[in-house]
């Protein structure tokens, strides 16, 4: 493994946005062939970490490694160009535009020389609807604006384009978050495809659920800062949990579910002691939602 | 996602045909292309006039070459502006541009003795220097296309007035029709084309002749053929090659094309210089064609383009519209702008017609995006 060279590293890295510091010395490897899964609570720094990898932004200090050798992005074409894929949450898709002509955005296939160079339509229309079908998905009519697709498919179009495009690390940012639970298990198996083909992949989310089974490594990010990269071998999924929440903050929330609890149990029996009291504890509905708004 | 699996369970796929499209008829796709209400509204139009102006003239071929005229000088512009208007901007300068360029054209040549040519070269090139401005200043400041170019309009107009009236002391400068016989790049932007063809219809008999024996419509006016080409080439460009998908995803939605490796700002610039070019051609062929220039010339072209490209189909917001669709709303606008002389109706009508068709147009081109946006 340590004679492996990563497929892009990440050394000390940190971005500032005038007096703000949005992520400070960060570091992380990823390998071929990998899962990385990028886990942070919100504002932790995950958007620009992965916005400076894809060269939205340019790193203010530190340097990014690709293959073992230097690397600069000037503009997210660059960083397409030297294989590295982002799938953006926004999914840099144009809804107007038909699925062939957003698969193709900025990179069209051509036939034809000089002013008769034009875009070989009956070859991107056939590409696309193949990579769509690789992954699950039957495209109807490639013509059709990506607009009248669903959220997981327009995922899978975003996803498809990227690894069709020849990218050595593909960077997804948050592919499952809005997505119901079987499409989200598509964009999962998806990962896990595009890991076995060789793929170094960075995948960022919130959810553990959907991190663990394809991750190989974590790393950690909190208030712009890594709390460090773990293989999968010496972390379980609580410890990553613990980890993402702040352990303290999860502990002290178990606590006050237990007292919750007590507190229900203490009300029942006072009830069916005297049932004919009114019933007027609605609030002792809300206490599971610190959990839902802790996000995850 | 539920009622396509429910259908694919109903009929099992048995050929490469896949059974979840539907037969498409040619109309239904029809109504999917940014220029269907144009074209109808070409051909209701055109059937009112052909009803109402009977015996008037308008349809004999002197007329239909008029009315064309009209509708060709104000398609070069609007090709230019809808290329520019599905590329997510605008640009009202037009106008005042085809104003300063009339001038740039003139004065060199009248005053200076400069040959045609050069002066139009002097005109393209400061034309090319404003586009670069403008798309520079909105891709720059981020600000919105239509402040800019307000910003322009007054600063091209007071600039060809002060420059004529700094140089020549008029705000008219005339002569220039002295200048264009033997000049190759003027030939370009004045004139007729097919006289051949036409003469030898009208020896043939096939067409009507004056007293004199010669055709009443001596050739095509070259501004027709600058209109009906530049429709084809913006039409090939935004269709068929990748510069075109560039300018439907920077419309569409710049950063997600910033993010696909689109070079946004070069497609922006290269637009703002395009429609930049377009009013220069057109201050060219009206210069060329009256023999002179004046700086109010182009006065409100470039709401008329605007009219035309909306009724052609493009979406004010970016992303969507036709090169076509913008030939058609220029035909529409030729059309009813002769007809209503023809016809005879009081011409200050024109202007009540043309707002009442653009709001049309618009409520029109807001239900079909609807329904293209439905899941088909």
């Amino acid at each position: 493994m340590t004679a492996r060279t990563p497929m892009i590293e990440m050394r000390s890295v940190s971005k500032h946005f005038g007096s703000v510091i949005a992520i400070s010395d960060i570091s992380m490897q990823v390998y071929s062939g990998e899962v990385m899964c990028l886990l942070g609570d919100n504002g932790a720094g995950k958007s620009t970490l992965i916005k400076t990898l894809s060269g939205v932004h340019q790193p203010t200090h530190g340097e990014m490694l690709l293959d073992g050798k230097p690397a600069r992005f000037k503009s997210p074409a660059y960083a397409l160009d030297a294989g590295i894929a982002t799938v953006f949450q926004d999914l840099a898709m144009v809804p107007l535009m038909s699925i062939t002509r957003n698969f193709f955005m900025g990179r069209e296939p051509t036939v034809g020389w000089g002013p008769l160079k034009r875009i070989d339509w009956k070859y991107a229309d056939r590409v696309a609807k193949e990579e769509m079908a690789k992954i699950g998905i039957d495209v109807r009519d490639p013509s059709q604006p990506v607009g009248t697709l669903s959220g997981g498919e327009r995922q899978c179009v975003a996803i498809a384009r990227a690894v069709y495009f020849g990218a050595k690390v593909l960077i997804l940012d948050e592919p499952t978050s809005a997505l119901g639970v079987k499409q989200a298990s598509v964009v999962l198996r998806y990962i896990a495809k595009a890991r076995a083909d060789g793929l170094a992949v960075i995948f960022i989310t919130h959810n553990v659920h959907h991190a663990y089974p394809v991750a190989d490594a974590f790393t950690l990010l909190s208030r712009g800062g890594s709390l460090g990269s773990f293989r999968k071998e010496e972390v379980s999924r609580e410890e990553v949990l613990n980890m993402m929440a702040g352990g303290a903050e999860l502990e002290s929330l178990d606590a006050e579910l237990a007292e919750f609890q007590r507190d229900d149990k203490a009300k029942k029996a006072s009830l069916a002691d005297q049932d004919t009291q009114p019933a007027d504890e609605t609030g002792s509905t809300e206490p599971p939602s610190p959990r839902t708004a802790s996000g995850y | 996602m539920n009622s396509t699996e429910t259908k694919q369970s109903v009929a099992p796929a048995t050929v490469d045909q896949d059974e979840r499209i539907q037969r498409v008829s040619f109309w239904k796709k029809a109504l999917n292309r940014p220029e269907l209400g144009a074209l109808a509204g070409a051909v209701l139009v055109l059937a009112f006039f052909i009803a109402a102006s009977s015996g008037t003239g308008m349809f004999t071929p002197a007329g239909i070459i008029n009315f064309l005229e009209v509708a060709a000088q104000l398609g070069i512009i609007a090709t230019a502006a809808a290329l520019l208007m599905i590329g997510g901007e605008f640009d009202l300068s037009i106008g005042s541009m085809i104003g300063l360029a009339g001038i740039l054209i003139a004065i060199p040549a009248v005053e200076y003795g400069w040959p045609l040519w050069a002066a139009i070269l002097l005109a393209f090139a400061c034309a090319g220097l404003v586009g670069w401005i403008n798309g520079n200043l909105v891709n720059k400041t981020g600000l919105p296309s239509f402040i800019v170019t307000l910003g322009f309009l007054f600063i091209l107009r007071g600039l060809a007035i002060g420059t004529s009236r700094l140089l020549t002391g008029r705000t008219q400068v005339g002569g220039v029709q002295d200048h264009i016989p033997g000049d190759w790049f003027a030939a370009l932007f004045s004139g007729e084309v097919a006289t051949g063809l036409f003469s030898w219809m009208a020896a043939n008999g096939w067409m009507a002749t004056n007293f004199a024996g010669n055709p009443t419509v001596t050739g095509i006016p070259v501004s027709i053929v600058w209109w009906l080409g530049l429709t084809a080439v913006a039409t090939w460009v935004l269709l068929c090659t990748p510069y075109g998908n560039w300018i439907f995803a920077s419309g569409g939605d710049a950063n997600a094309a910033r993010n696909s490796g689109v070079p946004v700002h070069r497609v922006k610039i290269s637009l703002f210089m395009f429609t930049a070019f377009s009013a220069t051609i057109f201050a060219c062929i009206q210069v060329m064609d009256t023999g002179s220039a004046d700086t109010i010339r182009g006065l409100l072209k470039e709401l008329e383009a605007i009219i035309a490209v909306v009724i052609g189909g493009a979406l004010l917001t970016g992303g969507y519209g036709s090169a076509i669709g913008a030939a058609l709303g220029a035909l529409i606008f030729g059309m009813v702008q002769m007809g209503i002389f023809y016809t005879g109706v009081n011409t200050d009508w024109f202007q009540v017609f043309l707002g009442v068709m653009l709001l049309v147009a618009v409520l029109f081109n807001n239900y079909m995006r609807k329904k293209a946006m439905e899941a088909k």
